[in-house]
């Protein structure tokens, strides 16, 4: 599955200032698994060390947090769009 | 009851009403709980007593002393419920607020005597929150309620928002609102599935856009100790976020069925509106969702009136959650 990851501006030096990335996998954790070995300086920005989601970073397939649909094993389609953000204190601005 | 000896005695018994001509789905029906009906204009006021009152039982405020400073940051709606509440009873209170606020949050409260400390808008609420931190250690003597910490802010929701909405809704499937320092979601959503188990309960996230940019490391952010506190992650059931643009065309929508509500509540309702759509065909379901305050304090954002795309670009800039 081909996917399009949206990188937030917090992790783009990581990503040579890329703000979105091509990346595949069926699932969440082989997505992401793919965008570290790309680039991977970006691998303790997505993953503790324990191989879990890192705690700051909330992952969005198609504006759904993916923690709440099964977290790394959350499945992805072909051309479903992944997002990157920073978790930040609610009251955020739009 | 419609008679009161304080003002008070009028935070919560909010009414709700029915939505569901605004509902995707013929089989789901939403219904919406009004927290602009309290007097200070928000659900804060829940929260704002309830965090006042455990102090004083704690002895760390007490009513009617001299001299006592509350420190707090908001990005409007507890600061406003603070200052209502502190005003009677005789606190001085410090709001830490995000310079990019509605001018409106601004001005209410200066109406209730607050004092207010500008953060950088830029950092968003986050920023309000370290500031206000700071400013609590330096000033030992100044009370720091902290509600993204309070167990008072979720006890404030667990032991009257959820009682009122199940009363009132007894069919509930989902309840779904927003995510600010989840006191809302975490007191509502443990006694909903506690007293009506397998009430779905669903978050909906603000865009968090340009002050998302602000931050200068992942470790800069922040996920309030109320949500870990009550395992938010295990109690809720769905979190979406929904888009600017999004929040703007239901906030308009709901004035439609004769709702004038802020720009969260539109947010809000759009994530109950994704909630209906997803609900499986021959299935039915009752989803009650939270408009947090009405939308007097918008005004000035043009968010009824102007071209969408101009205020959308507008909300972009502004703290509306």
């Amino acid at each position: 599955m081909a996917v399009t990851l949206r990188i937030p501006t917090v992790l783009r030096p990581a990503t040579g200032g890329r703000a979105t990335v091509d990346a595949v996998g069926a699932t969440i954790g082989e997505v992401l698994g793919s965008l570290s070995q790309e680039y991977p300086a970006l691998t303790p920005q997505l993953f503790n060390d324990d191989g879990s989601l890192h705690r700051f970073l909330n992952v969005y397939v198609n504006d759904d947090d993916v923690r709440y649909l099964g977290g790394l094993a959350a499945p992805v389609v072909d051309g479903d769009e992944v997002t990157l953000l920073p978790a930040v204190a609610g009251g955020a601005s739009a | 009851m419609t008679r009161y000896e304080s003002v008070l005695e009028m935070i919560g018994n909010t009414p709700v009403v029915n939505a569901s001509a605004l509902s995707p789905n013929p089989n789901v029906a939403i219904w919406v709980k009004l927290e602009g009906r309290n007097p200070a204009g928000s659900v804060k006021d829940r929260v704002a007593i309830s965090l006042v009152e455990a102090a004083e039982r704690e002895g760390r405020l007490i009513p009617g002393q001299a001299g006592q400073t509350l420190i707090e940051p908001s990005s409007g709606n507890t600061g406003i419920a603070l200052a209502m509440v502190c005003r009677l009873r005789g606190y001085h209170l410090k709001v830490v607020l995000p310079s990019n606020v509605s001018i409106e949050r601004r001005q209410l409260l200066l109406v209730w005597g607050a004092e207010i400390v500008d953060s950088p808008g830029s950092e968003g609420s986050n920023g309000a929150v370290r500031m206000a931190q700071t400013l609590a250690a330096e000033n030992p003597s100044w009370v720091f309620l902290y509600q993204y910490a309070n167990p008072a802010n979720p006890l404030a929701h667990y032991t009257h928002t959820g009682p009122e909405i199940l009363a009132d809704v007894p069919e509930i499937t989902h309840f779904v609102a927003g995510l600010g320092t989840s006191g809302t979601l975490m007191g509502v959503g443990k006694y909903l599935k506690e007293h009506k188990p397998g009430t779905q309960i669903w978050a909906i996230e603000p865009p968090s856009g340009e002050m998302v940019d602000g931050l200068r490391s992942l470790e800069d952010g922040y996920i309030p100790p109320v949500f870990t506190d009550n395992d938010g992650a295990n109690l809720l059931d769905r979190k979406v976020v929904v888009r600017p643009k999004e929040s703007i065309e239901w906030t308009r929508r709901m004035s439609e069925i004769g709702l004038f509500v802020g720009i969260s509540s539109g947010a809000i309702m759009a994530g109950a509106v994704k909630c209906a759509s997803l609900i499986p065909e021959g299935e039915s379901a009752t989803i009650v969702t939270i408009a947090c305050d009405d939308g007097w304090k918008y005004l000035s954002t043009g968010a009824w009136t102007d071209d969408i795309d101009e205020v959308v670009e507008r909300a972009k800039r502004i703290i509306y959650f």
